[in-house]
Parts: C-alpha cells; sequence; structure tokens
C-alpha cells in the first residue's frame, strides 16, 4: 500500500535539526528543541508503527517513479518496530544530553549533529534500496565522526582515527558490492534484486557479492575480526555520545546483515557455516576483552561485541525461531545498551571517574538510584522475566533443534561472562565503599533537582520500556513472530513493492 | 577499453590496499582515497560501457531498438565522489589535528592510555 506517512519519522529529524541550525549558539533553545522534536518523533513512530502494525507492509516512490526505477521506502513490521525503538532510545538520549554534556560541545552543534544522525538511521531503516541505504549509511557516519570528535580531545581524536579508518573502509566494501551487484542484476531496488538474482546465471559470483556486504556490515556491526575499532574508539566520547553509539549504531548493521541476507543473498550452507563461526568467535573474544576491563565504558563495549555475536549466531541459523530470537534480542540490545552508556555517563557526574578501581558506595548514597540502574543490569544479564531471557530462550531453542551446539556453549559463555562482569561491577561501583584516598568530586549532588531528574529520567524512561518488553513479552513474542514470518517468506514484501508478480 | 580499466581498477585497489596497511597517517588517507576511486570506476565499468549513445530516446519512439548507454551508474558514481569528497575533507582535517596533538605520523602511537573519561 502506499502511504507517504513513511518519511515522517525522517523528516521529524531533519527539521529539528534546520530549526537548530537557525538557533545557532543558543543551547537553552537547541535543548527544548531537542527533546520536542525528540519526543514528537516517538509519536510519529508509533503511528507509523501501528499503521504497518494493522494493514501491511507500506511503500513510498519517491518521485512517483515506479518501483523498480525509482528510490522506493518500505515499512515492513521490522523496519517501523526498528524506527520505533530508535526514537525512544533518541528520546532518552535527548532528555540525557540537554543535563549530561558540557555547554562548550552544545555550542558547536552537538544538538543539530545528533538529530541528523537520527535521522540517518530512521531512513536507513525505512530504505528499500541498496544504494539509497549506503547513502544512508554515509549519512550516519558522517555524523557519527563529528559527535565521536566534537569536544577534540587527544584521546577522542585518536579513537576517532580509527573510527573513521574502518567505517570509510567498510563503506568502501559495501560500494564496491553495490557495483558488483548493479553489474550482474541491472538493479538497485532490493525487491527487484530479490528476484533477478536466482536469474543470474554465475552464482559464484553472487557469492562473492555476499562476502563484499558481509565484510561491509561485518565492520560496522563489529564481528570477529573487524571489531577492534569499537572497544578503542567507544570510550572515548561523552557518555550522551556514547550511548547512542554503542545503542543504534551497530544494530544497524546487524539490521543490514538481516535485510540483505533474508532478502538478497539467502544464506546457503556455506554462508551459514561462515556466519556461525563468526558468531562464536565474536561471542568469545568479546567475552574475554571484558572480563579484564576495569573501565566501566570499556567493559560496556566488549559486551556489545559480544552480544553482536548472539545476534548474528541467529541469523546463521535462519531458521524462524532462531530469527524470532535474533530480532527480540536486537530490541532489547538497542534499548538496554543505549541505557548502559548512559547509565556510565550518570555514574561518571556522581564520582568524577569511570574507573572501577576508585569508584565505590553509590548504593549506600543513592539506593533509589541504584535500584532503579539494578532492573537495568538484570535485565541485560538476562534474569527472567526481564527482557534480555526470552529471546536467549528461542536462540537456546533453535541452537539445539539445527544442532548448534557450539554456538549453545558460546551463548553460554557469552551469558556467564556478561553476568560475571556485570555482578563484578555491582559489587565494585554499587556496594564497595569508596576506596581510601580516593577524593570524590561529586557533580551530582550540588546540582538543581530539576537538572537531577532529567538525568534520572531517561534511565528510568529506558528501563521502564525495557521492563514493558520484558513483563509483556507475549504481545512482543507475537510481534517478533509476525517478523520473522515477513523475513522468511518475503513474497508479501515483494508484492508491496513491486506489485502482484505473476 | 574495458581492459584498460580493469587494470586500472585492479591498480587502485592493490594499491589502496598496500597504502592502507601502512603506518603513516598521511598512506591510510591516500589509500582510502584510492580505494574510493577504484569502487567509482568498477560502478562505471559493471554499468556496461556505450559508446556514442547517449539514453535519449526520440519522442516518436514507441520501442526501444538499440542499446543505449545506461544512465544510472553515472548518477551513482556522482553520489558517490560527492559523498566521498566530504569524507575526505574531514579526514584530512582530523588528520590534521591529531598531527598536531600527538606530534607523529604513526598510526601506532595513537594509543595513550588515558584513563580519563568524560
Amino acid at each position: 500500500m502506499i502511504d507517504n506517512y513513511i518519511l515522517a519519522p525522517v523528516f521529524i529529524h531533519l527539521f529539528t535539526a534546520i530549526a537548530q541550525l537557525m538557533a545557532w549558539r543558543k543551547t537553552v533553545t537547541q535543548r527544548v528543541m531537542s527533546v520536542i522534536g525528540s519526543s514528537l518523533g516517538v509519536l510519529l513512530a508509533i503511528r507509523l508503527f501501528t499503521k504497518v502494525y494493522h494493514s501491511g507492509i507500506l511503500t513510498m516512490n519517491s518521485s512517483n517513479w515506479d518501483a523498480p526505477f525509482g528510490i522506493v521506502f518500505v515499512a515492513d513490521l521490522l523496519s517501523s518496530t526498528l524506527v520505533l525503538i530508535t526514537s525512544l532510545a533518541a528520546l532518552a538520549v535527548s532528555l540525557f544530553s540537554a543535563t549530561g554534556l558540557s555547554r562548550q560541545r552544545m555550542l558547536y552543534g552537538y544538538f543539530p549533529i545528533f538529530h541528523f544522525l537520527v535521522m540517518g538511521l530512521n531512513g536507513a531503516f525505512l530504505t528499500g534500496d541498496i544504494f539509497n541505504l549506503y547513502v544512508w549509511f554515509e549519512v550516519i557516519i558522517i555524523s557519527s565522526f563529528v559527535l565521536m570528535t566534537l569536544g577534540g580531545r587527544k584521546a577522542q581524536l585518536e579513537g576517532a582515527v580509527k573510527y573513521m579508518a574502518m567505517n570509510i573502509l567498510a563503506s568502501t566494501f559495501f560500494l564496491t558490492g553495490i557495483g558488483i551487484l548493479y553489474g550482474i542484476t541491472g538493479t538497485l531496488n532490493m525487491a527487484d534484486l530479490a528476484l533477478k538474482i536466482k536469474l543470474v546465471e554465475n552464482q559464484s559470483l553472487v557469492g562473492i557479492t555476499a562476502c563484499f556486504f558481509l565484510i561491509g556490515f561485518g565492520i560496522k556491526s563489529a564481528v570477529f575480526p573487524l571489531y577492534y575499532w569499537l572497544p578503542s574508539s567507544y570510550h572515548t566520547p561523552p557518555s550522551a555520545v556514547a550511548a547512542t553509539f554503542g545503542g543504534l549504531l551497530t544494530k544497524v548493521g546487524i539490521y543490514a546483515i538481516i535485510r540483505v541476507f533474508s532478502l538478497i543473498f539467502i544464506p546457503d550452507e556455506f554462508t551459514k557455516n561462515l556466519l556461525m563461526a563468526l558468531a562464536i568467535l565474536t561471542i568469545v573474544t568479546g567475552s574475554l576483552g571484558a572480563l579484564i576491563k576495569v573501565n566501566i565504558r570499556r567493559l560496556f563495549s566488549y559486551l556489545i561485541v559480544c552480544h553482536i555475536g548472539f545476534m548474528v549466531g541467529g541469523i546463521a541459523m535462519f531458521t524462524k525461531v532462531a530469527l524470532m530470537g535474533t530480532i527480540f534480542y536486537l530490541f532489547h540490545d538497542i534499548l538496554v545498551k543505549t541505557n548502559m552508556f548512559l547509565i556510565a555517563g550518570l555514574i561518571r557526574q556522581m564520582r568524577g571517574t569511570m574507573n572501577m578501581k576508585s569508584l565505590g558506595g553509590l548504593y549506600a548514597q543513592y539506593p533509589k538510584i541504584s535500584l532503579l540502574i539494578a532492573i537495568v543490569l538484570f535485565s541485560l544479564v538476562g534474569i527472567p522475566p526481564l527482557s534480555g531471557f526470552w529471546p536467549k530462550v528461542y536462540l537456546f531453542q533453535a541452537s539445539f533443534t539445527n544442532g548448534q551446539y557450539i554456538f549453545a556453549a558460546a551463548l553460554i559463555l557469552g551469558s556467564f561472562v556478561t553476568l560475571y562482569t556485570i555482578a563484578n561491577m555491582w559489587s565494585e561501583v554499587f556496594w564497595k565503599d569508596v576506596p581510601a584516598g580516593v577524593e570524590v568530586d561529586n557533580k551530582f549532588e550540588p546540582m538543581p533537582l530539576f537538572r537531577k531528574i532529567l538525568l534520572v529520567l531517561p534511565i528510568g524512561l529506558l528501563g521502564c520500556v525495557t521492563l514493558y518488553v520484558g513483563l509483556n513479552a507475549e504481545a512482543i513474542i507475537v510481534l517478533v513472530d509476525k517478523i520473522s514470518d515477513q523475513l522468511i517468506s518475503t513474497q508479501p514484501y515483494i508484492e508491496a513493492v513491486l506489485g502482484k508478480q505473476n | 577499453m574495458e581492459l584498460l580499466l580493469i587494470i586500472l581498477i585492479g591498480l587502485l585497489y592493490g594499491a589502496g590496499v598496500y597504502l592502507i596497511l601502512r603506518r603513516s597517517m598521511v598512506k591510510l588517507l591516500l589509500g582510502i582515497m584510492l580505494l574510493g576511486s577504484g569502487a567509482n570506476i568498477l560502478i562505471f565499468l559493471l554499468g556496461g560501457i556505450t559508446k556514442g549513445k547517449p539514453p535519449v530516446i526520440d519522442e516518436k519512439a514507441k520501442l526501444f531498438q538499440d542499446i543505449f548507454a545506461d544512465p544510472i551508474p553515472q548518477a551513482l558514481i556522482l553520489t558517490a565522489i560527492v559523498i566521498s569528497f566530504a569524507l575526505t575533507a574531514f579526514a584530512i582535517v582530523l588528520l590534521k589535528r591529531v598531527y598536531a596533538l600527538v606530534n607523529s605520523d604513526d598510526l601506532d602511537d595513537l594509543n595513550t592510555n588515558e584513563e580519563e573519561d568524560i
């Protein structure tokens, strides 16, 4: 069904960003605009989601060019749900950055760039054209480069060099893949590609193209041999920025892998084994890295890598149950990882450091906030009935029915290491007293109540969504079930874009 | 013509990969630029090269009676060039700033073990 409403969640962030550019250097105005824009974004995303949920896949042909020729935007259930969750995460980050960021950074245009980034994310989720996906990816990475370097401290710039080099490389791989794909099929529309790719005579060339896409998306989503840029850059920018990156950027890579490999390159035995090997190694290396970190954000960075492996493993099995697990985990991961980095920012405000060795005594000083954080941590670890638990049930079920026992072992290892590191962090940061000889630099205590609320509210907001996802898992499972149906049988998607096929 | 372009693409990709693997930041930048150009020419080549047949079709023609050049690869390359221009501009400024701060062109020197965080 054609509906121009699809682009509303993209445009709201574009307009917010432009309006903020007009209010250059007026940080208070920009903060208010940012919160209003993100709230409107959530409302529009909810409307898009309900539309798609009730009336099926929506499409929009830009400039009214018919489907395989023009750029098409498609909102299926996966895209619209991801747009909704991204908007929620963006609202939380907006609220948090209103107080959790130094004024200096806001003066140099933090908020407009942040909204351009969210616009890019929403666009990437909604596009139905592979080259347009590349363009949205570039919008995302250019915005993220600026956010990464804003402030210009030495560590930040050093992290940014690695981040920039790897991401540009990933884009080049992706572009090369698109070039070959266009050469062998003559189309860029994803639905059309799904049909044309089967007609290509030289199927080994298709395999090579798939590898280009896998490397490009693999760098972006930080899978095993390509993840090194992530832990060496994500601990450098301010926490509000790290929350956006940690929660959303790697997940766009996962979304792209899911989309491209479910629609265009249906995984064959070789691809499945390759993805599975990558997933297992990602989990193992990510968890080994997490074990030895004493800086909270470095620890979280490795946990991101570790949990990316869970999702890639689900894609590798490519059965309905496995995809249900992957997609559920994707939703849970966006919410929780964004929240984790916001929590890291809050801890930094309260104690002036993120090194676990010099942290302590948070539970004694702030018991209520600590309990709120505990809910998020429990959910990350996957204590039933919170949101991290349900997707793992599906992933375990899928790995046992498919005989992927090594993956099941890796899942257990990954979950166990997550539990261990988070329990360790809890006792170090919250239960332990402040170590002797450490000067506590508490910026949180003297703040006015309003600013305190603004810092804790986004964590509470995302925590409530996580609780909802966990406690109301039945509804989410119905949704995830529908999404994985759409991913496995792509006929409805293709028909929605190209019209009825003969 | 095709053969020439294939050799050129191979050279650009090869040189790009070689330069990216060097430790110097300037060579990293040059490598990224060469890879980008290689990718652009690859799209141009794989889009099919048709000489002297611009994709302008007579208004009265009802049927395609000839092979026309495909305009899409050129649109793609144009987009990709603009994007890589912006990225390269950013990369140059970033590397210049890093050089001013670290006072070294060596990528291995970018490991300040600074536990100070924001």
